[in-house]
């Protein structure tokens, strides 16, 4: 069975002993993302989540192949969005962190406080996304810049973002200046042809967000989101050029939405020929059909890492579910880090 | 006929689209989609290119809104949530709030913002920044909290001359409704007595409206009897009706959903206090949401905003129960 995180000895395949190594370890985080992402909609339908639920069904190879090629113990940054279920768990962020907190776990990262995709663990690389698109890039440049001061030049971020977010002013200041900077940013754009109901004519002009590029003085890529060896391939290449010190790094992935904007939103806007189109299928399937025709696993392999990882995902939000809620009685209602200065603090004695 | 909140705001839009050639509606997903919370649904259909959609950039949003007024228009812009209009802070505060102060040129434009908690949202889709905006001279800010308030302001929003921040409230969108559409409502800037009452006056808006009444009822089978103000705008604000209600019952709670550092219930107290310190047989009390982000999961959203029953506890307080 191919290992799921790559070994230490860095090499063509990052880490990995050859490419079926590499394809078959970012195969199985897609899996993983899938068959967790399925269960958490399963949940939100029968009401057991509240608020959004945010899938990122069709973009799994795509951000897993960012997440995963990136090193979270030399210091890498990831910094996912709504849509990166697989890059985030295939970077580090663990199964029982995604599920306690869409469940409100108190036992999570957020404590309850935040919930389903805006969490992350700032110290171990994994900045807290916020809802406000555009606003991580300067986040991570940041996170960049500090390492930069700590004597560390040879750490890369990620940060993803969509073809909507991409608009706002907060990506064009933070490309900018992770430009300027010279910053080992790799920044993935999964252009998935919609932003909410709104397709992509309606948000940029030019004929590829990955013409942008030359603008900003920055390398660009433009490839096809659900293949999953281009994914690779392409963030390979743009990590090892970021870490080389060639500065921020634009990869486009052409790709489509394949659930609607959340759970609630049954997508009736995008035509059913979107999926015949190019770029309109499902890299799981893709990928399935690749390790198959390769060789590299059989149907029955595949059939039991889905059975492994379905068993997995059951325990992993049973037990979120087991754990205590927030209790509004045990919360500070401070929200200061400063915490003699928090209003309604008694002195300290 | 029944007519919820939201198709209230719906219809006004429509009948303002039907009167003034020059209203069109800007943000995202308003077109075809009819907008996140369907306050546009249909309109685009009716009015060909007249509602439009914005790519993501609150930003240029709003600053076109304001190039647009200059020249004769009368944007509504619709923000996503009322937590995006951050992005648009600059715009807002700095481009149309000074505009005709500046250069003596009004900027009649409507910015909607769907606003307030709701059970799950989290700190970046439930703020109430109706304080915010209203710290600034040169904004009207609008926070309705009935069916018919939300037609009649609306249209009026639309049509004054300067910009004027809706508040529309997220709750309320679905479940409040009223049998037909008022033929008029109170002038803006006119508070509303929402229910009489004698021994303490609780102001209050928008969502916070509704849990004031509730704490009233609650209350009122305890033989209390408790006036409800109804702000309506918060800025500007009716100190008159305020002051007139705090004459009759001597007591006064200001409650508002926004954060507790000043705004609006500092704002109605310090009024009170100042203009009408004799009348008040009790300090006045201020209740405010907590001191935090608001918080995702339901068991904390429902302990960081005011609700009846907090409302309840407050007036059981000012009476020295
Ligand atoms: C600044 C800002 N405005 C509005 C929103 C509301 N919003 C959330 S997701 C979304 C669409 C995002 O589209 P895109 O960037 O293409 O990402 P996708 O959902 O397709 O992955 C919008 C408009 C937001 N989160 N941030
Ligand atoms: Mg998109």
């Amino acid at each position: 069975m191919p290992s799921l995180s790559p070994s230490p000895t860095a090499s063509r395949w990052k880490g990995f002993a050859n490419e079926r190594e590499r394809f078959l370890a970012a195969y199985r985080w897609m899996i993983l993302a899938r068959i967790f992402e399925e269960k958490i909609a399963a949940l939100y339908r029968a009401g057991k989540i509240v608020g959004g639920v945010y899938l990122g069904r069709g973009q799994e190879a795509f951000s897993v192949a960012l997440g995963m090629q990136l090193d979270q113990a030399h210091g890498d940054l990831f910094a996912g969005l709504i849509r990166d279920q697989g890059g985030r768990m295939a970077f580090g962020e663990t199964l029982m962190d995604s599920a306690r907190t869409y469940l409100g776990s108190v036992e999570g990262p957020m404590r309850g406080r935040d919930g389903n995709i805006h969490r992350g663990r700032p110290t171990r690389g994994m900045p807290a996304m916020i809802s406000h698109l555009g606003t991580m890039v300067a986040v991570v440049n940041g996170m960049l810049m500090a390492k930069r001061f700590h004597g560390r030049v040879d750490v890369v971020g990620g940060v993803t973002i969509g073809d909507g977010g991409t608009s706002t002013g907060a990506f064009h200041e933070g490309l900018n200046q992770a430009a300027v900077e010279k910053l080992p940013l790799v920044v993935a754009v999964a252009d998935n042809q919609y932003a909410y109901s709104t397709p992509t004519c309606h948000q940029y002009a030019c004929a590829d967000l990955a013409d942008r590029a030359a603008g900003y003085g920055v390398r660009g890529y433009s490839i096809d989101g659900t293949d999953l060896t281009a994914c690779l391939e392409t963030f390979h290449e743009a990590i090892e050029r970021a870490r080389r010190g060639e500065g921020p790094q634009l990869v486009v992935g052409k790709l489509l939405r394949l659930a609607g904007h959340g759970e609630h939103d049954d997508a009736r806007y995008i035509p059913a020929r979107k999926r015949q189109e190019p770029h309109g299928g499902d890299c799981v399937a893709l990928a399935r059909e690749k390790a198959l025709k390769s060789a590299w696993a059989s149907a029955k392999e595949i059939d039991e890492w889905h059975a492994q990882t379905q068993e997995r995902v059951e325990e992993a939000v049973a037990r979120a579910q087991s754990e205590p809620e927030p209790n509004p009685f045990r919360e500070s209602w401070h929200a200061l880090a400063t915490k003699h200065l928090a209003e309604g603090t008694p002195p300290a004695q | 006929m029944s007519i919820t909140y939201l198709d209230a705001i719906r219809e006004a839009q429509a009948r303002a689209l039907e009167e003034d050639p020059n209203v069109f509606i800007y943000g995202q997903d308003v077109a075809d989609f009819g907008g996140a919370f369907k306050a546009t649904k249909g309109l685009a259909e009716r009015f060909p290119g007249r509602v439009i959609d914005a790519p993501i950039s609150e930003d240029a949003i709003v600053g076109s809104a304001v190039g647009a007024a200059i020249e004769g228009m009368r944007p509504i812009v619709e923000m996503q949530f009322a937590d995006f209009s951050a992005v648009a802070f600059n715009q807002i505060v700095n481009q149309s709030a000074t505009h005709y102060w500046r250069t003596g040129v009004p900027c009649p434009i409507t910015i909607r913002l769907p606003s307030g908690g709701t059970e799950g949202s989290g700190p970046f889709h439930s703020q109430s920044v109706e304080s915010l905006y209203a710290h600034y001279p040169g904004l009207i800010v609008m926070t309705p909290a009935t069916v018919e308030d939300a037609y009649g302001m609306l249209l009026e929003a639309i049509r004054i001359e300067d910009p004027v921040i809706f508040c529309e409230h997220k709750l309320l969108y679905y479940h409040l409704k009223a049998d037909a559409l008022p033929r008029s409502v109170l002038p803006v800037g006119k508070a509303r007595i929402a229910r009489v009452g004698r021994h303490a006056s609780v102001v209050a808006c928008s969502a916070m409206v509704h849990e004031a009444l509730r704490a009233a009822r609650v209350l009122a089978d305890e033989g209390w009897e408790i006036e409800v103000v109804d702000l309506r705008t918060a800025k500007p604000i009716d100190t008159d009706t305020i002051l007139a209600s705090v004459a009759r019952t001597g007591r006064l709670l200001a409650v508002a959903e926004s954060f507790p550092w000043g705004g609006i219930t500092a704002e109605v107290v310090s009024r009170v206090v100042t203009e009408g310190f004799h009348l008040l047989d009790a300090p006045p009390q201020r209740l405010n949401s907590k001191d935090t982000p608001v918080p995702y999961h339901p068991n904390l959203w429902r302990a960081h905003r005011p609700t009846w029953q907090s409302i309840a506890a407050s007036v059981r307080h000012l009476l020295g129960l």
